[in-house]
């Protein structure tokens, strides 16, 4: 069976970035591989999404509702956004950041105090404060490689070599920033 | 070599491997990238086109002058390049000539859901539909070989799905097929009525030929498993009703759909026991396959819109669920709508804009159509891409019927200016209407994500071109009222849009000049625009009253602290275009030193 990973943010974030190394490890690993995003407009700040699918054979490169064996949300609201994605007994991390959208700035709606708890009645989510990690390592641009090694180490693909692909991938001077962040999202699973 | 490509990068290596020598393309989702690869392959001449129409009629000229050519669009883009695909329809090819029409089932960033295979059946040519990004290549080198042989165009029709998804791709040398001689031949190339009605009957032929084609191609076959239950697919359908399925239907796979294989389809009819037609927006297969009197189940079960994914295909027939989905409280999810960016030159235009009564706004397609919503609220019709001043100037002619005095703004982008737009300034000035015709100059194409312009002084392959000036242009046509402005200085907007509104019968143009924020600025614009995006606005909050007048403007970089009830401004998102600056009651935001 193929297994489906839904990496979901606000435009800007680094999901992108994210969903490419995934999916070129995998690929190194000899899986058959799907990946699909939405992006229409390229305007800043609006939900993104991107679908992963990996396995011996994929058929569909879309993840349906009710599909997802792991979702990593990059912002929290984003995480409910998406939460009817989440296979029965999938696994959730959220990294612990709200960012409020337009319609919350303007005051056209209030970002619910309570998502978090909204989320945790329906599935058992890990939050971390991959942001927050990210500043103390250095560079909070590092986030979206933190949330990367929470879907290595609990998809067990921790056997692939990524650090190689990282090299690959990654502009020199922030590589060894990157390789820290990726261990640093493992540990914290 | 294996490699993870999209299937838009791989149409256009599958075109560098079929030996295509000449691209071109307007920039539309979610057909965009397939030029934009295009133009990385040094042996291919690649280049953005004003309009897709004009996009297909230098490939039509390529391919009649002896190099395979490519032409990509989207889905609406078709519409604009219908006029020359019908006839090259009767005229055929020389060289290989392959049109891209990429659909958007579910419209993702679309205006319609047309299916455009129906354009390949009403102008006769063959075409292939790609499931996935290799087959974006076997089935584009094919389709140069099918043009050829049988003397046709080629439609390659994708959707959204194929375009965007990645999947493994194995690649091949380049053929590198030498360029064909051009021969004089009238009868052939001119249409002339006498020509055409010979070319008439040789399109019919040619159908016929490929209606054998059809029926032997292996890119239609059949997958035979559990009999109970047949699937007749194509494009991205055959894996979504794979996943859905898998071993336990049967699969006649589709992907050469223009002429449809009547043999091929009874067989594997006769085969199975019930048949599902899976199929994105129009019942294009069902209905051929009804008119072969097969008994079927098409858009009788399935929706007749969006995408056919694995759920909705399983919920359809089984009318069930296949998957266990977690109901929660959808109320708690913000709204997360695209905005205009931080710094973005559209602000401070509509914000002015959206504050004239007794106006309609006639807009257009670009970035600038999200001024529709809040909290701008200034746009009142979107149709297609340069329709701004046309549908301006119609609904003008019918105000001043009446005695309300109600005036048209019409705006639209500078590559859509260039695209049709200049076509229906042409008409307002001709015809004589009192619009005022606002173009918003952010010199790049946005919302397709900075593809170059006849405005912006670069081409396809980033080298330095001729810039087309649109003050020129505009100027030259005629007009006598044109106004050049930086729409981030409020005042000047507003002067502007009253001057002109006091023109009572005569029509005038705003050009409102400011880059993209996101552009990668070129010497022209850093000489053009001075300390552009260089500064920072600050709020001091002694001086802050909590009124959010600034949130008004809709800027990202605000933020509005409820506890201390401030403004504060994001540091990393502000570029200073000083808008919030200029609406502060009371001067509470200052450039930062």
């Amino acid at each position: 069976m193929a297994k489906s990973i839904l990496l979901v943010g606000v435009g800007g974030q680094g999901t992108i970035l994210a969903s490419k190394i995934l999916t070129l490890g995998l690929m190194e690993a000899g899986y058959d591989v799907k990946m699909s995003e939405i992006h229409g407009m390229s305007q800043r700040g609006g939900s993104v999404s991107s679908q992963i699918r990996y396995g011996e054979t994929v058929s569909s490169p879309v993840i349906e509702k009710g599909t997802a064996d792991i979702i990593v949300a990059f912002e929290i609201s984003e995480a409910l956004r998406y939460l009817d994605y989440l296979k029965k007994g999938g696994k959730l991390v959220i990294n612990n950041q709200k960012i409020d959208s337009m319609s919350v700035q303007i005051g056209a709606e209030e970002y619910p105090p309570d998502v978090l708890d909204e989320i945790k009645k329906h599935a058992e989510a890990t939050v971390i404060d991959a942001a927050q990690m990210a500043s103390d390592l250095g560079n909070d641009k590092a986030t979206n490689i933190i949330l990367l090694g929470t879907i290595i180490k609990l998809m067990g693909l921790k056997e692939i070599d990524w650090n190689a692909i990282l090299e690959g991938n990654i502009k020199p001077q922030f590589l060894e920033l990157n390789k820290k962040a990726l261990k640093e999202g493992m540990d914290a699973v | 070599m294996s490699k993870l490509m999209t299937g838009n990068e791989a149409l256009a290596r599958g075109a560098y491997e079929a030996g295509v020598r000449f691209a071109a393309a307007y920039p539309g989702t979610p057909s965009t990238e397939i030029l934009e690869n295009l133009a990385t392959y040094d042996e291919i001449c690649a280049e953005w086109a004003p309009n897709e129409k004009v996009a297909l009629e230098t490939v039509i000229g390529a391919c009649f002058a002896g190099a395979r050519s490519i032409a990509s669009m989207k889905h609406v883009g078709v519409n604009v390049a219908a006029d020359p695909l019908f006839t090259w329809g009767y005229t055929g090819v020389n060289a290989g000539g392959v049109i891209i029409s990429a659909d958007e089932p579910g419209m993702f960033s679309s205006q319609n859901e047309q299916d455009n295979r129906n354009y390949a059946k009403s102008a006769k040519i063959a075409m292939f539909e790609p499931a996935d990004s290799q087959e974006c290549i076997d089935m584009l080198k094919e389709a140069y070989e099918v043009s050829e042989k049988f003397d046709t165009p080629v439609m390659m029709r994708l959707t959204t799905r194929v375009c965007h998804s990645k999947s493994i791709v194995n690649l091949s040398e380049r053929n590198d097929v030498p360029l064909k001689e051009w021969d004089k031949n009238p009868r052939k190339y001119v249409t002339l009525p006498a020509n055409a009605r010979v070319l008439r009957v040789k399109v019919e032929e040619r159908l016929d030929a490929l209606k054998e084609y059809t029926e032997t191609t292996p890119f239609n076959r059949a997958e035979y498993n559990d009999t109970k239950i047949g699937f007749i697919t194509s494009g991205a359908c055959y894996y979504f009703a794979k996943e859905a399925y898998g071993v336990k239907a049967s699969y006649l796979k589709l992907g050469f759909t223009n002429p449809l294989p009547a043999n091929l389809i009874k067989e594997f009819c006769s085969k199975v026991d019930i048949v599902y037609i899976v199929e994105e927006n129009d019942p294009y297969i069902e209905e051929f396959v009804r008119a072969l009197d097969i008994e079927c189940h098409g858009k009788d079960i399935f929706p007749k819109w969006g995408e056919m994914t694995p759920d909705v295909i399983y919920a359809s027939i089984e009318k069930t669920n296949s998957n266990e989905i977690i109901d929660f409280d959808k109320s708690k999810v913000i709204g997360r709508a695209p905005t205009f960016c931080a710094g973005c030159p559209h602000r401070g235009f509509f914000y002015k804009l959206g504050k004239k009564k007794n106006i309609m706004i006639s807009g257009d397609i670009g970035c600038y159509t999200l001024a529709a919503g809040g909290p701008y609220n200034a746009m009142d019709t979107t149709i297609c891409m340069g329709a701004a001043f046309s549908i301006g100037h119609g609904a003008q002619r019918v105000f001043n019927m009446g005695d309300t005095g109600k005036r048209v703004v019409s705006v639209l982008g500078d590559s859509t200016f260039f695209h049709t737009g200049i076509n229906s300034l042409t008409n307002t000035l001709y015809n004589g209407s009192n619009t005022i015709n606002v173009i918003l100059d952010n010199r790049i194409t946005g919302m397709t994500g900075h593809q170059q312009n006849p405005g912006s002084g670069f081409n396809a392959k980033l080298e330095p071109t001729e810039m087309i000036d649109i003050e020129t242009v505009v100027r030259a046509l005629g007009f006598k009222h044109v106004f050049v402005i930086d729409p981030n200085i409020l005042e000047e907007v507003e002067e502007t849009l009253n001057k002109c509104l006091a023109i009572e019968n005569e029509p005038s143009v705003i050009i409102t000049r400011w880059p993209c924020v996101l552009k990668k600025l070129s010497d022209a614009d850093l000489n053009e625009f001075e300390n552009i995006f260089q500064e920072k606005s600050i709020v001091d909050e002694d001086k802050c009253i909590g009124c959010k007048v600034c949130l008004k403007t809709g800027c990202p970089a605000l933020i509005f602290n409820k506890e201390t009830k401030k403004t504060k401004i994001n540091r990393s998102q502000c570029v200073g275009c000083s808008v919030c600056r200029q609406v502060c009651p009371v001067k509470a935001i200052s450039k930062e030193d």
